[in-house]
């Protein structure tokens, strides 16, 4: 068979899926921010509720990610994405709501709503990217930097005794009794965005049970705030990220 | 023999941040020496050797690739 023939609508096992527009993202290059919205939108597709799903904007690197969904979405002040979120739950139970949060958003001045928001046990799914970082306004500290990690507001690496520990957000978010499922995964290589993808569409489903917060962390990179090749931060996120934030189901649902 | 796959890459959309490249277990990609509009050395095809893993397609951070496979009862 010769090559000009593979390439025909039968045989098509890859395509973007439609849940995503066909805007071209403004992430920079190797941003796993993509990976992770593409995901989302596959799992979204893969279940056929594009037109029940509503979609909870952050701020930061991500806050354009209403361009890239075609869900409903809506954007939030920064940090309280949750509170929306569970606004719109309450109003709507029958929808799926998600939101997309990075950790500046998520576990910096959003602390309060989002253990709030799964404290409660609100109903919603909320997707963490953590790169350790604040990306967007230029590679400042975050609370999820790593001991030692150098930041354009660190530049001698992260001193514990005066900058205080990085917080595991994932971890604490799963000892509330609101929360339902909780995990860590990664996009950085194919079997980790399979897995993750399956956490994230999983997280969706157990939506219409309404037993509580699903919370998927997605330990991300972040090329241009670790002024690395984006072949490099991930490596550098294998090797430094993930000893202290490893990946895997913290909390399953009870069988 | 490995069922035969093949790629279609939206150049345009393309950073070239060559993360595919480390996912290819055959090693089918390298980055052109020209660039897109964009000023990116996008990412071609450069042999045949192509099983339609989709694994460059999975790890895209900009959903570029498109991937195809034969069907395993067509061919051979």
């Amino acid at each position: 068979m010769s090559e000009n023939n593979i390439i025909c609508h039968d045989n098509l096992v890859y395509d973007k899926t439609r849940v995503m527009t066909d805007k071209v993202l403004h992430y920079c290059p190797g941003c796993g921010h993509g990976t992770a919205h593409r995901i989302l939108a596959e799992a979204i597709d893969e279940l056929g509720i594009q037109g029940e799903t509503i979609g909870v904007a952050p701020v930061g690197c991500s806050v354009l990610a209403y361009y890239y969904f075609d869900v409903d979405m809506q954007e939030a002040a920064h940090g309280r994405a949750p509170a929306v979120a569970t606004g719109i739950r309450r109003v709507m139970p029958e929808k799926y709501v998600f939101t997309y949060q990075g950790d500046g958003d998520l576990a910096a001045i959003g602390t309060a709503e989002t253990i709030h928001a799964c404290n409660r046990g609100e109903n919603i799914l909320i997707v963490f990217i953590n790169n350790g970082i604040y990306g967007m306004t230029g590679g400042q500290m975050a609370p999820t930097t790593l001991p030692g990690m150098k930041s354009s507001t660190s530049p001698r690496g992260r001193d514990t005794s005066t900058m205080g520990n990085p917080l595991k957000m994932t971890e604490l978010v799963a000892q509330l009794p609101g929360t339902y499922f909780v995990t860590r995964q990664a996009v950085h290589a194919p079997a980790n965005v399979r897995k993750a993808k399956r956490a994230i569409k999983k997280a969706l489903d157990y939506q219409k049970l309404n037993k509580g917060t699903c919370f998927v962390e997605i330990v991300s990179n972040c090329p241009s705030g670790w002024k690395m090749t984006p072949t490099q931060s991930n490596k550098w996120m294998e090797e430094n990220m993930f000893p202290f934030y490893p990946l895997g189901d913290i909390k399953v649902p009870e069988k | 023999m490995a069922r035969k796959g093949d790629i279609v890459i939206n150049i345009e959309r393309c950073k070239g941040c060559e993360v595919c490249l480390s996912a290819c277990p055959h090693e089918v990609l390298a980055l052109s020496k020209e660039v897109n509009s964009k000023g990116y050395h996008y990412v071609v095809k450069v042999n045949s050797e192509c099983t339609g893993c989709a694994n460059c397609a999975i790890v895209c951070p900009d959903a570029v690739i498109t991937v195809y496979r034969e069907k395993a009862t067509s061919g051979q």
